[in-house]
Protein backbone atom coordinates (compact mmCIF):
# COMPACT_ATOMS: atom_id res chain seq x y z
CA UNK A 1 0.00 0.00 0.00
CA UNK A 2 2.28 3.16 -1.18
CA UNK A 3 0.35 6.68 -0.84
CA UNK A 4 2.26 9.03 -3.63
CA UNK A 5 2.04 12.10 -1.76
CA UNK A 6 0.20 15.14 -3.72
CA UNK A 7 3.88 17.67 -4.62
CA UNK A 8 2.81 20.50 -2.01
CA UNK A 9 2.71 18.48 1.00
CA UNK A 10 5.99 17.04 -0.64
CA UNK A 11 7.86 20.29 -0.27
CA UNK A 12 6.41 21.02 2.74
CA UNK A 13 8.09 17.66 4.57
CA UNK A 14 10.72 18.41 2.30
CA UNK A 15 11.60 22.13 4.22
CA UNK A 16 10.16 20.64 7.81
CA UNK A 17 13.29 18.43 6.87
CA UNK A 18 16.01 21.14 6.39
CA UNK A 19 14.44 23.42 8.11
CA UNK A 20 16.51 22.45 11.49
CA UNK A 21 19.85 22.21 9.71
CA UNK A 22 18.71 25.90 8.19
CA UNK A 23 17.94 27.19 11.77
CA UNK A 24 21.41 26.14 13.28
CA UNK A 25 23.60 27.24 10.40
CA UNK A 26 22.30 30.21 10.13
CA UNK A 27 22.40 31.25 13.73
CA UNK A 28 26.19 29.99 13.74
CA UNK A 29 27.04 32.17 10.70
CA UNK A 30 24.80 35.71 12.39
CA UNK A 31 26.91 35.36 16.03
CA UNK A 32 30.15 34.77 13.83
CA UNK A 33 29.64 38.17 12.00
CA UNK A 34 28.25 40.01 15.02
CA UNK A 35 31.05 39.26 17.35
CA UNK A 36 33.65 39.25 14.01
CA UNK A 37 32.20 42.92 13.91
CA UNK A 38 31.82 44.61 17.23
CA UNK A 39 34.24 42.48 19.36
CA UNK A 40 36.91 44.77 17.65
CA UNK A 41 38.58 41.85 16.64
CA UNK A 42 40.91 42.36 13.53
CA UNK A 43 39.49 40.82 10.13
CA UNK A 44 42.80 39.60 9.46
CA UNK A 45 42.46 37.20 12.68
CA UNK A 46 39.28 36.17 12.56
CA UNK A 47 37.74 37.84 9.43
CA UNK A 48 33.69 38.00 9.22
CA UNK A 49 31.47 35.81 7.39
CA UNK A 50 30.17 38.72 4.60
CA UNK A 51 34.00 39.36 3.92
CA UNK A 52 34.64 36.05 3.14
CA UNK A 53 32.10 35.49 0.68
CA UNK A 54 32.86 39.09 -0.65
CA UNK A 55 36.56 38.18 -1.04
CA UNK A 56 35.26 34.74 -2.46
CA UNK A 57 33.33 37.12 -5.39
CA UNK A 58 36.30 39.17 -5.98
CA UNK A 59 38.37 36.10 -5.91
CA UNK A 60 36.25 33.81 -8.23
CA UNK A 61 38.37 33.14 -10.88
CA UNK A 62 41.63 32.55 -8.80
CA UNK A 63 39.13 30.36 -6.82
CA UNK A 64 37.96 28.53 -9.84
CA UNK A 65 40.92 28.19 -11.59
CA UNK A 66 42.40 25.91 -8.23
CA UNK A 67 38.79 24.13 -7.21
CA UNK A 68 39.07 22.18 -10.85
CA UNK A 69 42.63 20.48 -10.30
CA UNK A 70 41.10 19.20 -6.98
CA UNK A 71 37.77 17.98 -8.44
CA UNK A 72 39.73 16.24 -11.08
CA UNK A 73 41.72 14.86 -8.10
CA UNK A 74 38.86 13.81 -5.90
CA UNK A 75 36.50 12.05 -8.41
CA UNK A 76 39.46 10.27 -9.83
CA UNK A 77 40.74 9.12 -6.19
CA UNK A 78 37.65 8.33 -5.38
CA UNK A 79 36.68 6.70 -8.14
CA UNK A 80 40.29 4.61 -8.27
CA UNK A 81 39.00 3.69 -4.06
CA UNK A 82 35.65 2.63 -4.83
CA UNK A 83 36.61 -0.15 -7.86
CA UNK A 84 39.50 -1.01 -5.51
CA UNK A 85 37.10 -1.49 -2.26
CA UNK A 86 34.45 -3.61 -4.50
CA UNK A 87 37.19 -5.46 -6.47
CA UNK A 88 39.08 -6.49 -2.80
CA UNK A 89 35.35 -6.48 -1.10
CA UNK A 90 34.76 -9.58 -3.38
CA UNK A 91 38.09 -11.46 -3.57
CA UNK A 92 38.08 -11.41 0.59
CA UNK A 93 34.24 -12.62 0.13
CA UNK A 94 35.34 -15.84 -1.68
CA UNK A 95 38.52 -16.47 -0.08
CA UNK A 96 38.19 -16.08 3.43
CA UNK A 97 42.46 -16.68 3.95
CA UNK A 98 43.08 -13.69 1.63
CA UNK A 99 40.47 -11.74 4.03
CA UNK A 100 43.09 -12.79 7.15
CA UNK A 101 46.00 -11.82 5.07
CA UNK A 102 44.96 -8.56 3.67
CA UNK A 103 43.09 -6.75 6.54
CA UNK A 104 45.99 -6.24 9.04
CA UNK A 105 47.37 -4.34 6.37
CA UNK A 106 44.44 -2.23 5.21
CA UNK A 107 44.14 -1.13 9.14
CA UNK A 108 47.77 -0.47 9.34
CA UNK A 109 47.37 1.96 6.23
CA UNK A 110 44.15 3.54 8.27
CA UNK A 111 47.01 4.50 11.01
CA UNK A 112 49.07 6.54 8.84
CA UNK A 113 49.16 9.78 10.10
CA UNK A 114 48.31 11.98 6.91
CA UNK A 115 50.68 14.91 7.70
CA UNK A 116 53.49 11.98 7.40
CA UNK A 117 52.24 10.47 4.60
CA UNK A 118 51.35 12.81 2.14
CA UNK A 119 54.72 14.67 1.69
CA UNK A 120 56.34 10.71 1.19
CA UNK A 121 53.67 10.40 -1.47
CA UNK A 122 54.53 13.73 -2.78
CA UNK A 123 58.22 12.87 -2.55
CA UNK A 124 57.88 9.69 -4.23
CA UNK A 125 55.32 10.12 -7.11
CA UNK A 126 55.93 13.97 -7.86
CA UNK A 127 53.60 16.88 -8.30
CA UNK A 128 51.23 15.45 -10.86
CA UNK A 129 48.12 13.70 -10.45
CA UNK A 130 49.08 10.38 -9.30
CA UNK A 131 49.86 11.45 -5.28
CA UNK A 132 46.57 12.91 -4.89
CA UNK A 133 44.69 10.03 -6.48
CA UNK A 134 46.48 7.81 -3.82
CA UNK A 135 46.02 10.24 -1.04
CA UNK A 136 42.37 10.25 -1.64
CA UNK A 137 42.42 6.71 -2.30
CA UNK A 138 43.89 5.55 0.86
CA UNK A 139 41.39 7.85 3.20
CA UNK A 140 38.62 6.87 0.91
CA UNK A 141 39.34 3.22 0.90
CA UNK A 142 38.79 1.44 4.12
CA UNK A 143 35.11 2.16 5.16
CA UNK A 144 33.63 1.78 1.58
CA UNK A 145 35.87 -2.02 1.60
CA UNK A 146 34.49 -2.49 5.42
CA UNK A 147 31.30 -1.75 4.47
CA UNK A 148 30.92 -3.31 1.59
CA UNK A 149 32.41 -6.74 3.51
CA UNK A 150 29.75 -6.29 6.35
CA UNK A 151 27.02 -5.94 4.15
CA UNK A 152 27.69 -9.20 2.61
CA UNK A 153 27.39 -10.78 5.82
CA UNK A 154 24.62 -9.26 6.96
CA UNK A 155 22.64 -11.58 4.28
CA UNK A 156 19.85 -13.23 5.50
CA UNK A 157 20.73 -16.99 6.06
CA UNK A 158 17.02 -18.21 4.89
CA UNK A 159 17.94 -16.08 1.74
CA UNK A 160 21.41 -18.30 1.02
CA UNK A 161 20.13 -21.59 2.04
CA UNK A 162 16.86 -21.83 -0.53
CA UNK A 163 19.44 -20.27 -3.01
CA UNK A 164 21.75 -23.51 -2.17
CA UNK A 165 18.52 -25.33 -2.36
CA UNK A 166 17.52 -23.94 -5.91
CA UNK A 167 21.26 -24.97 -6.88
CA UNK A 168 22.71 -21.88 -6.98
CA UNK A 169 26.89 -21.83 -7.14
CA UNK A 170 28.78 -19.57 -4.80
CA UNK A 171 28.62 -16.60 -7.69
CA UNK A 172 25.50 -16.32 -8.80
CA UNK A 173 24.50 -16.39 -4.87
CA UNK A 174 26.72 -13.76 -4.84
CA UNK A 175 25.09 -11.70 -7.53
CA UNK A 176 21.43 -12.80 -6.40
CA UNK A 177 21.59 -12.54 -2.81
CA UNK A 178 24.82 -11.12 -1.13
CA UNK A 179 25.82 -8.24 -3.20
CA UNK A 180 21.63 -6.92 -3.17
CA UNK A 181 21.82 -7.55 0.46
CA UNK A 182 25.08 -5.36 0.92
CA UNK A 183 23.64 -2.21 -0.57
CA UNK A 184 22.27 -0.40 2.46
CA UNK A 185 25.31 -0.90 4.18
CA UNK A 186 27.74 0.56 1.19
CA UNK A 187 25.75 3.73 0.83
CA UNK A 188 26.13 3.95 4.62
CA UNK A 189 30.30 3.50 4.06
CA UNK A 190 29.87 5.69 0.65
CA UNK A 191 28.68 8.50 2.98
CA UNK A 192 31.32 8.78 5.19
CA UNK A 193 34.69 7.96 2.35
CA UNK A 194 32.74 10.76 0.29
CA UNK A 195 33.09 13.11 3.56
CA UNK A 196 36.78 12.34 3.59
CA UNK A 197 37.56 12.31 -0.11
CA UNK A 198 37.68 16.25 -0.41
CA UNK A 199 39.75 16.93 2.37
CA UNK A 200 42.28 14.21 1.09
CA UNK A 201 42.84 15.92 -1.97
CA UNK A 202 43.68 18.97 -0.29
CA UNK A 203 46.17 17.34 2.03
CA UNK A 204 47.62 16.24 -0.92
CA UNK A 205 47.77 19.41 -2.92
CA UNK A 206 48.99 21.24 0.79
CA UNK A 207 51.97 18.93 0.64
CA UNK A 208 53.00 19.61 -2.65
CA UNK A 209 51.07 21.08 -6.61
CA UNK A 210 50.92 23.88 -8.99
CA UNK A 211 47.55 24.23 -8.44
CA UNK A 212 44.66 23.73 -6.16
CA UNK A 213 42.39 24.31 -3.41
CA UNK A 214 45.18 22.71 -0.68
CA UNK A 215 47.79 25.32 -2.52
CA UNK A 216 45.91 28.08 -2.80
CA UNK A 217 45.24 27.69 1.04
CA UNK A 218 48.67 27.76 1.76
CA UNK A 219 49.66 30.40 -0.41
CA UNK A 220 46.59 32.58 0.98
CA UNK A 221 47.73 31.50 4.71
CA UNK A 222 51.29 32.63 3.94
CA UNK A 223 50.00 36.65 2.59
CA UNK A 224 48.23 36.46 6.24
CA UNK A 225 44.82 36.04 4.21
CA UNK A 226 42.40 34.13 6.41
CA UNK A 227 39.30 35.53 4.58
CA UNK A 228 40.81 34.17 1.22
CA UNK A 229 41.76 30.49 3.36
CA UNK A 230 38.11 30.60 4.82
CA UNK A 231 37.02 31.42 1.27
CA UNK A 232 38.43 27.97 -0.69
CA UNK A 233 37.07 26.23 2.72
CA UNK A 234 33.89 27.51 2.01
CA UNK A 235 34.03 26.05 -1.86
CA UNK A 236 35.75 22.45 -0.38
CA UNK A 237 32.96 22.34 1.98
CA UNK A 238 30.44 22.62 -0.77
CA UNK A 239 32.03 20.56 -3.26
CA UNK A 240 31.58 17.94 -0.40
CA UNK A 241 28.10 18.44 0.12
CA UNK A 242 27.78 18.47 -4.16
CA UNK A 243 29.25 14.75 -3.72
CA UNK A 244 27.36 13.97 -0.55
CA UNK A 245 24.06 15.19 -1.99
CA UNK A 246 25.06 13.18 -5.04
CA UNK A 247 25.63 9.73 -3.02
CA UNK A 248 22.26 10.49 -1.53
CA UNK A 249 20.61 10.40 -5.24
CA UNK A 250 22.87 7.74 -6.20
CA UNK A 251 21.09 5.49 -3.42
CA UNK A 252 18.21 6.66 -3.75
CA UNK A 253 17.91 5.44 -7.67
CA UNK A 254 19.73 2.15 -6.58
CA UNK A 255 17.25 0.94 -4.19
CA UNK A 256 13.96 2.05 -4.95
CA UNK A 257 12.50 -0.66 -2.60
CA UNK A 258 13.21 1.22 0.74
CA UNK A 259 10.90 4.07 -0.81
CA UNK A 260 7.94 1.24 -0.53
CA UNK A 261 5.36 -0.30 1.86
CA UNK A 262 6.77 -0.92 5.31
CA UNK A 263 10.18 0.89 4.72
CA UNK A 264 9.22 4.66 4.29
CA UNK A 265 6.31 4.28 7.76
CA UNK A 266 9.00 5.30 10.23
CA UNK B 1 1.85 -49.02 -0.55
CA UNK B 2 3.47 -47.12 -3.78
CA UNK B 3 7.25 -47.38 -3.78
CA UNK B 4 8.53 -44.31 -1.96
CA UNK B 5 9.86 -41.84 -3.86
CA UNK B 6 12.25 -40.64 -0.57
CA UNK B 7 13.30 -42.75 1.84
CA UNK B 8 15.60 -41.61 4.88
CA UNK B 9 17.46 -44.15 6.91
CA UNK B 10 18.77 -43.90 10.33
CA UNK B 11 19.68 -40.15 9.93
CA UNK B 12 21.93 -38.86 12.61
CA UNK B 13 23.30 -35.69 13.26
CA UNK B 14 24.84 -33.30 15.31
CA UNK B 15 26.11 -29.47 16.03
CA UNK B 16 29.02 -29.46 17.87
CA UNK B 17 28.16 -30.88 20.91
CA UNK B 18 24.80 -30.56 20.59
CA UNK B 19 22.74 -34.04 19.64
CA UNK B 20 20.01 -32.87 17.44
CA UNK B 21 19.42 -35.43 15.93
CA UNK B 22 19.36 -39.36 17.10
CA UNK B 23 17.63 -41.81 14.40
CA UNK B 24 15.50 -40.63 11.71
CA UNK B 25 13.85 -42.81 9.31
CA UNK B 26 11.14 -41.69 6.73
CA UNK B 27 9.74 -42.32 3.40
CA UNK B 28 6.95 -40.45 1.45
CA UNK B 29 5.36 -42.12 -1.78
CA UNK B 30 4.33 -39.60 -4.91
CA UNK B 31 1.70 -37.55 -4.21
CA UNK B 32 1.72 -38.21 -0.48
CA UNK B 33 1.47 -34.71 1.95
CA UNK B 34 3.24 -35.98 4.88
CA UNK B 35 3.73 -33.81 7.86
CA UNK B 36 6.93 -33.57 10.50
CA UNK B 37 5.19 -32.67 13.68
CA UNK B 38 7.50 -31.70 16.52
CA UNK B 39 8.59 -29.46 19.28
CA UNK B 40 10.11 -26.00 18.54
CA UNK B 41 14.18 -26.71 18.34
CA UNK B 42 13.80 -30.81 17.78
CA UNK B 43 15.15 -30.60 14.61
CA UNK B 44 12.55 -30.36 11.87
CA UNK B 45 14.62 -27.99 10.05
CA UNK B 46 17.81 -29.83 10.35
CA UNK B 47 16.16 -32.46 8.71
CA UNK B 48 15.28 -30.22 5.88
CA UNK B 49 18.28 -28.78 5.76
CA UNK B 50 19.95 -32.13 5.24
CA UNK B 51 17.99 -33.19 2.74
CA UNK B 52 18.39 -29.72 0.78
CA UNK B 53 21.99 -30.41 0.94
CA UNK B 54 22.57 -27.60 3.39
CA UNK B 55 24.32 -29.88 5.72
CA UNK B 56 25.90 -33.30 5.37
CA UNK B 57 23.94 -36.14 8.43
CA UNK B 58 27.02 -38.19 10.19
CA UNK B 59 25.24 -40.96 9.50
CA UNK B 60 22.46 -42.67 7.50
CA UNK B 61 21.55 -42.38 3.83
CA UNK B 62 19.23 -40.57 1.49
CA UNK B 63 17.35 -42.55 -1.38
CA UNK B 64 15.47 -40.51 -3.89
CA UNK B 65 13.41 -43.36 -6.05
CA UNK B 66 16.05 -45.51 -4.97
CA UNK B 67 19.36 -44.20 -5.83
CA UNK B 68 21.65 -42.56 -3.07
CA UNK B 69 20.79 -38.59 -3.47
CA UNK B 70 24.09 -36.75 -4.40
CA UNK B 71 24.63 -32.84 -4.39
CA UNK B 72 24.13 -32.08 -8.12
CA UNK B 73 20.70 -33.33 -8.18
CA UNK B 74 17.78 -30.99 -6.48
CA UNK B 75 15.32 -33.08 -6.51
CA UNK B 76 13.32 -30.72 -4.02
CA UNK B 77 11.35 -26.77 -3.88
CA UNK B 78 12.48 -25.77 -0.50
CA UNK B 79 10.06 -22.89 1.61
CA UNK B 80 12.61 -21.82 4.30
CA UNK B 81 10.88 -20.78 7.65
CA UNK B 82 10.17 -17.25 7.33
CA UNK B 83 9.80 -16.43 3.52
CA UNK B 84 12.71 -15.74 2.84
CA UNK B 85 11.57 -12.82 0.22
CA UNK B 86 14.27 -10.96 -1.53
CA UNK B 87 13.12 -7.20 -0.26
CA UNK B 88 15.19 -5.78 -3.30
CA UNK B 89 12.92 -8.15 -6.06
CA UNK B 90 9.68 -7.14 -7.16
CA UNK B 91 6.82 -9.85 -6.06
CA UNK B 92 6.98 -11.58 -9.53
CA UNK B 93 10.60 -11.62 -9.69
CA UNK B 94 10.84 -13.26 -6.50
CA UNK B 95 8.04 -15.97 -7.77
CA UNK B 96 10.65 -16.46 -10.97
CA UNK B 97 14.25 -16.67 -8.53
CA UNK B 98 13.88 -20.68 -9.01
CA UNK B 99 13.34 -20.69 -12.24
CA UNK B 100 16.01 -17.80 -13.49
CA UNK B 101 19.03 -20.19 -10.87
CA UNK B 102 17.72 -22.98 -13.27
CA UNK B 103 18.58 -20.63 -16.07
CA UNK B 104 15.18 -20.41 -17.25
CA UNK B 105 15.21 -16.31 -19.57
CA UNK B 106 13.65 -14.22 -17.42
CA UNK B 107 10.47 -13.67 -20.06
CA UNK B 108 9.92 -16.85 -20.43
CA UNK B 109 10.52 -17.56 -16.57
CA UNK B 110 7.91 -14.88 -15.83
CA UNK B 111 5.55 -16.33 -18.78
CA UNK B 112 5.22 -19.51 -16.81
CA UNK B 113 4.30 -17.81 -13.40
CA UNK B 114 1.81 -15.25 -14.18
CA UNK B 115 -1.24 -17.41 -15.10
CA UNK B 116 -0.55 -18.61 -11.19
CA UNK B 117 -0.99 -14.97 -9.88
CA UNK B 118 -4.49 -15.08 -9.77
CA UNK B 119 -4.41 -18.75 -8.04
CA UNK B 120 -2.53 -17.77 -5.63
CA UNK B 121 -4.26 -14.65 -4.82
CA UNK B 122 -1.60 -12.37 -5.57
CA UNK B 123 -2.88 -10.56 -8.80
CA UNK B 124 -2.63 -7.48 -9.20
CA UNK B 125 0.57 -7.16 -7.53
CA UNK B 126 3.55 -8.77 -9.79
CA UNK B 127 5.20 -5.07 -9.14
CA UNK B 128 4.77 -4.80 -6.04
CA UNK B 129 7.47 -5.03 -3.43
CA UNK B 130 7.47 -8.10 -0.50
CA UNK B 131 7.41 -5.04 2.16
CA UNK B 132 4.03 -3.99 0.66
CA UNK B 133 2.55 -7.39 1.28
CA UNK B 134 0.42 -8.72 3.91
CA UNK B 135 2.08 -11.58 6.14
CA UNK B 136 -0.46 -14.23 4.03
CA UNK B 137 0.60 -12.71 0.83
CA UNK B 138 4.25 -12.58 1.69
CA UNK B 139 3.51 -16.68 2.53
CA UNK B 140 1.52 -16.98 -0.91
CA UNK B 141 4.35 -15.10 -2.56
CA UNK B 142 7.14 -17.78 -1.27
CA UNK B 143 5.09 -20.80 -1.62
CA UNK B 144 4.40 -19.69 -5.27
CA UNK B 145 7.79 -19.18 -5.92
CA UNK B 146 8.39 -23.00 -4.54
CA UNK B 147 5.91 -24.50 -6.65
CA UNK B 148 6.75 -23.20 -9.87
CA UNK B 149 10.23 -24.94 -9.61
CA UNK B 150 8.25 -27.94 -10.71
CA UNK B 151 10.43 -30.08 -8.57
CA UNK B 152 9.12 -33.85 -7.76
CA UNK B 153 9.17 -32.58 -4.49
CA UNK B 154 8.29 -30.03 -2.23
CA UNK B 155 9.59 -28.96 1.62
CA UNK B 156 7.76 -26.36 3.43
CA UNK B 157 9.69 -25.12 7.22
CA UNK B 158 6.65 -23.95 9.02
CA UNK B 159 5.05 -22.01 6.36
CA UNK B 160 2.47 -20.13 8.24
CA UNK B 161 4.30 -19.90 11.93
CA UNK B 162 3.97 -16.48 11.45
CA UNK B 163 0.86 -15.21 10.81
CA UNK B 164 -2.26 -14.61 12.95
CA UNK B 165 -4.34 -17.21 13.84
CA UNK B 166 -7.36 -16.00 11.50
CA UNK B 167 -4.90 -15.29 8.59
CA UNK B 168 -3.40 -18.96 8.88
CA UNK B 169 -6.46 -20.63 9.34
CA UNK B 170 -7.03 -19.53 6.06
CA UNK B 171 -3.95 -20.22 4.90
CA UNK B 172 -4.58 -23.39 6.06
CA UNK B 173 -7.67 -23.76 4.40
CA UNK B 174 -6.41 -22.26 1.09
CA UNK B 175 -3.49 -24.93 0.95
CA UNK B 176 -5.70 -28.19 1.84
CA UNK B 177 -7.66 -26.65 -1.65
CA UNK B 178 -4.44 -26.35 -3.32
CA UNK B 179 -3.31 -29.93 -2.79
CA UNK B 180 -6.40 -31.54 -3.19
CA UNK B 181 -6.37 -29.72 -6.96
CA UNK B 182 -3.05 -30.48 -8.11
CA UNK B 183 -2.11 -33.76 -5.39
CA UNK B 184 1.75 -32.22 -5.37
CA UNK B 185 3.90 -34.29 -2.93
CA UNK B 186 5.14 -32.44 -0.12
CA UNK B 187 6.79 -32.56 3.30
CA UNK B 188 5.55 -29.85 5.60
CA UNK B 189 7.22 -29.29 8.77
CA UNK B 190 5.38 -27.86 11.64
CA UNK B 191 4.44 -27.43 15.17
CA UNK B 192 1.02 -27.11 15.08
CA UNK B 193 -1.15 -29.76 15.67
CA UNK B 194 -4.14 -29.03 14.13
CA UNK B 195 -2.08 -28.03 11.14
CA UNK B 196 -0.54 -31.36 10.35
CA UNK B 197 -3.95 -33.21 11.23
CA UNK B 198 -6.13 -30.90 8.42
CA UNK B 199 -3.69 -31.21 5.82
CA UNK B 200 -1.57 -34.42 5.75
CA UNK B 201 -1.56 -37.63 4.42
CA UNK B 202 0.76 -38.89 7.11
CA UNK B 203 2.63 -37.35 10.21
CA UNK B 204 5.39 -37.92 12.15
CA UNK B 205 5.64 -37.22 15.46
CA UNK B 206 9.35 -36.64 16.68
CA UNK B 207 10.29 -36.72 20.20
CA UNK B 208 12.44 -33.84 21.45
CA UNK B 209 16.13 -33.02 20.48
CA UNK B 210 17.87 -35.17 20.00
CA UNK B 211 15.10 -35.93 17.86
CA UNK B 212 13.70 -39.83 16.74
CA UNK B 213 10.38 -40.39 15.52
CA UNK B 214 8.23 -41.98 17.88
CA UNK B 215 5.15 -42.35 16.67
CA UNK B 216 3.89 -42.26 12.79
CA UNK B 217 0.01 -41.88 12.18
CA UNK B 218 -2.10 -42.57 8.54
CA UNK B 219 -4.74 -40.00 8.52
CA UNK B 220 -8.01 -41.44 6.14
CA UNK B 221 -10.26 -38.31 6.56
CA UNK B 222 -12.42 -36.84 4.08
CA UNK B 223 -11.36 -33.70 2.36
CA UNK B 224 -11.82 -30.98 3.39
CA UNK B 225 -11.20 -31.31 6.42
CA UNK B 226 -10.38 -27.38 7.36
CA UNK B 227 -14.15 -26.96 6.92
CA UNK B 228 -16.63 -28.09 9.61
CA UNK B 229 -18.38 -31.61 8.91
CA UNK B 230 -19.37 -35.37 10.49
CA UNK B 231 -15.13 -35.38 10.58
CA UNK B 232 -14.50 -33.43 13.08
CA UNK B 233 -14.67 -35.57 16.43
CA UNK B 234 -12.69 -37.82 14.63
CA UNK B 235 -9.79 -35.18 13.70
CA UNK B 236 -10.66 -33.54 17.45
CA UNK B 237 -9.66 -37.13 19.05
CA UNK B 238 -6.25 -37.84 16.56
CA UNK B 239 -4.79 -34.24 17.59
CA UNK B 240 -5.93 -35.60 21.63
CA UNK B 241 -3.76 -38.28 20.73
CA UNK B 242 -0.74 -36.22 19.36
CA UNK B 243 -0.93 -33.76 22.37
CA UNK B 244 -0.61 -36.33 24.53
CA UNK B 245 2.63 -37.63 22.49
CA UNK B 246 4.11 -34.53 22.44
CA UNK B 247 3.62 -33.72 26.19
CA UNK B 248 4.61 -36.84 27.70
CA UNK B 249 7.16 -38.47 25.14
CA UNK B 250 8.50 -40.32 27.94
CA UNK B 251 5.70 -42.75 28.62
CA UNK B 252 5.86 -44.17 24.63
N1 LIG C 1 23.97 -24.29 12.19
C1 LIG C 1 23.76 -24.66 13.47
N2 LIG C 1 24.78 -24.70 14.34
C2 LIG C 1 24.58 -25.08 15.64
N3 LIG C 1 23.40 -25.41 16.15
C3 LIG C 1 22.34 -25.40 15.33
C4 LIG C 1 22.45 -25.03 13.96
N4 LIG C 1 21.24 -25.10 13.39
C5 LIG C 1 20.39 -25.51 14.37
N5 LIG C 1 21.06 -25.70 15.53
C6 LIG C 1 20.45 -26.17 16.79
O1 LIG C 1 19.83 -27.40 16.55
C7 LIG C 1 18.61 -27.49 17.25
C8 LIG C 1 17.49 -27.82 16.29
O2 LIG C 1 17.30 -26.73 15.41
P1 LIG C 1 16.18 -26.71 14.29
O3 LIG C 1 16.39 -27.86 13.38
O4 LIG C 1 16.17 -25.37 13.71
O5 LIG C 1 14.85 -26.95 15.17
P2 LIG C 1 13.32 -26.77 14.76
O6 LIG C 1 13.26 -26.42 13.32
O7 LIG C 1 12.68 -28.11 15.07
O8 LIG C 1 12.76 -25.71 15.64
C9 LIG C 1 18.39 -26.16 17.96
O9 LIG C 1 18.75 -26.34 19.32
C10 LIG C 1 19.36 -25.23 17.28
O10 LIG C 1 19.85 -24.29 18.19
MG1 LIG D 1 12.65 -24.74 12.44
Amino acid sequence: MSFSNPPARRIISTVGHILPALCSVGLLILVWELYARFSGISPTTLPSPSRVLAQAVVHRHALWDNTVPTVRATVLGFSCSLAAAFIFSVLIDFFRRLRRALFPIFIISQTLPLVAIAPLVVLWFGFGLTPKILLVALVTFFPMLVALAQGYEATEEEIELLLASMGAPRWKRFLLARFPAALPHFFAGLRISITYAVVGAIFAEYAGAAQGLGIYILNAKNNFRPDLVLAAVLVSALLTLTLFGASVLVQYAAMPWTRRGRYTLR
Amino acid sequence: MTAPILEMRGIAHRFGGLDVLADISLNIAAGEFVSILGPSGAGKSTILRILTGGQRPDRGEILFEGTTLEASRQPFAFMPQRDALMPWRRVLDNTTLGLEVQGVKRAEARRRVQPLFAEFGLEGFETHYPSELSGGMRQRTALLRTVVQQRPMMLLDEPFGALDALTRFGMQRWLEAMWTHHSWTAILVTHDVREAVALSDRIYVLSPRPARIVHEIEIDLPRPRTVAGPHQPQMTAIENTILELLLHPKEE
